[in-house]
């Protein structure tokens, strides 16, 4: 077992002692599990996932950020997350719209390069999002 | 002395304020309770986040590079000024303006602007010799965080761009419901952060993916951003606080007022029937004489 804090800019947003730990670093997906070695790693935005104390999976999506393991703690910053069960279905399929509509007319708004980072940024957050709550509403 | 109506008059125009200011009091109370929530909420988030950072300076060997750490010699400040959109909140205003302008005068020698965060801060320098380069309204009194972002993005770029050579921020740290600090940090460039005294010869040996010099690239923009937001959340808690402790004061004055009043009334009343006693008696006596 192991200390996991998840941290948004907003508040803490979960606490626990966990087994186990998946989630997506920015070179590819990677687990943490007890006593690993310290690392410190960038997230892109994708699925987290872990097992608590009696085994419980639980499935996150996250957007980016950052993960830091030392001395069986786990510190995970992320500017956004959210519990599958808690993803609104119908609010993530609009910002998944609202940032494809966006995007798809940033050529004529002459939207600078950081601008349609950003759009794309979001774009990919919405997808995930959505993908995470297709995968585990089945 | 004024008449009867008159007083009660007043006293009901001063009752009537007094309803006003107790419920403004309430409201602010209410807004308080969440904003220092937020406050306690958001600061986690920078801790780590400094943690973070200092231990990759501990655990990085070679000196690491970003534009946000650049210090160049400095022609052109930048001082972002957070104030309210709403008045009404006692000194709260006020003294960051007063400071705003301090710092100013202190630092005429450079060219400096403005960036101003709430109408008032900005409604005052708007039309003095410092060009304010941006202005962010309409908060509607707790924080937006999209916008806070769009702020740290636009600081971030104008330093990064050259524009201005230091950005400093001015807000009001909350310590208690009734102690507010004035405040002024340095926002950019940052200060290297540094190796914690705790954890020297306890040296982690850590593994970076990608690469120290990636994750540096991408925390820092992180960094900026969350420290705007506590600069927010702080000023937003102090600026309830103030308007809670002013509207307070507001209302009991108000009671002192009705108080007075009611006790000039009374004696205007006495007044009146002893005069109506008089003309009575008076009247009764010419008769009978």
């Amino acid at each position: 077992m192991f200390h996991l804090s998840i941290v948004t800019p907003e508040k803490v947003f979960y606490e626990a002692e966990v087994k186990s730990l998946i989630l997506p670093g920015s070179e590819g997906y990677l687990g943490v599990l007890t006593d690993h070695a310290p690392l410190i790693t960038t997230l892109k935005p994708g699925k987290l996932q872990f097992r608590d104390g009696e085994d419980k999976l639980h499935v996150l999506a996250v957007s980016n950020g950052f993960l830091e393991v030392s001395r069986n703690k786990a510190n995970l910053l992320v500017e956004a997350a959210e519990f599958a069960e808690d993803i609104d279905l119908e609010r993530a399929k609009a910002a998944h719209q609202k940032a494809k509509d966006a995007l798809a007319s940033a050529g004529e708004e002459k939207l600078l390069e950081i601008e349609v980072k950003a759009l794309q940024m979001a774009l990919e957050r919405a997808a995930n999002r959505l993908k995470i709550y297709r995968d585990t509403h089945k | 002395m004024p008449t009867l109506r008159e007083v009660k008059k007043r006293i009901r125009t001063v009752e009537s304020t007094k309803r006003i200011t107790k419920a403004m009091e309430m409201v602010a109370a209410a807004n308080l309770r969440r904003a220092q929530q937020r406050v306690e909420q958001s600061r986690p988030y920078n801790r780590v986040l400094e943690q973070l950072l200092s231990h990759l300076a501990a655990a990085s060997t070679d000196e690491i590079t970003h534009p946000f750490f650049e210090e160049r010699e400095i022609k052109k400040k930048t001082l972002v000024v957070i104030t309210s959109d709403r008045g009404l909140c006692g000194s709260y205003n006020g003294n960051a303006i007063r400071r705003a302008a301090h710092w100013l005068e202190e630092n005429k020698e450079f060219e400096c602007e403005l960036v101003t965060i709430g109408k008032k801060g900005n409604d005052f320098f708007k039309r003095r010799k410092w060009p304010v380069v941006e202005f962010y309204g309409d908060w509607g009194g707790s924080i937006d965080y999209e916008k806070a972002k769009e702020i740290a993005r636009f600081l971030t770029w104008r330093f990064i761009h050259g524009e201005t050579d230091e950005i400093n921020l001015l807000y009001t740290a909350f310590i208690s419901t009734v102690r507010y600090r004035l405040t002024i940090d340095r926002y950019l460039p940052v200060a290297r952060p540094e190796e914690k005294e705790e954890e020297v010869g306890y040296n982690i040996d850590y593994i970076f993916e990608p690469s120290a010099e990636a994750i540096y690239s991408s925390i820092l923009p992180n960094y900026t951003t969350s420290k705007l937001i506590i600069a927010l959340a702080e000023s937003f808690a102090s600026e309830h606080g103030s308007r809670m402790i002013a509207m307070g004061n507001a209302t009991s004055n108000a009671e002192e007022m009705v108080d007075t009043l009611t006790l000039q009334y009374n004696k205007a009343r006495q007044a009146q029937i002893t005069k109506e006693l008089l003309e009575v008696v008076s009247g009764a006596e010419a008769l009978s004489g």
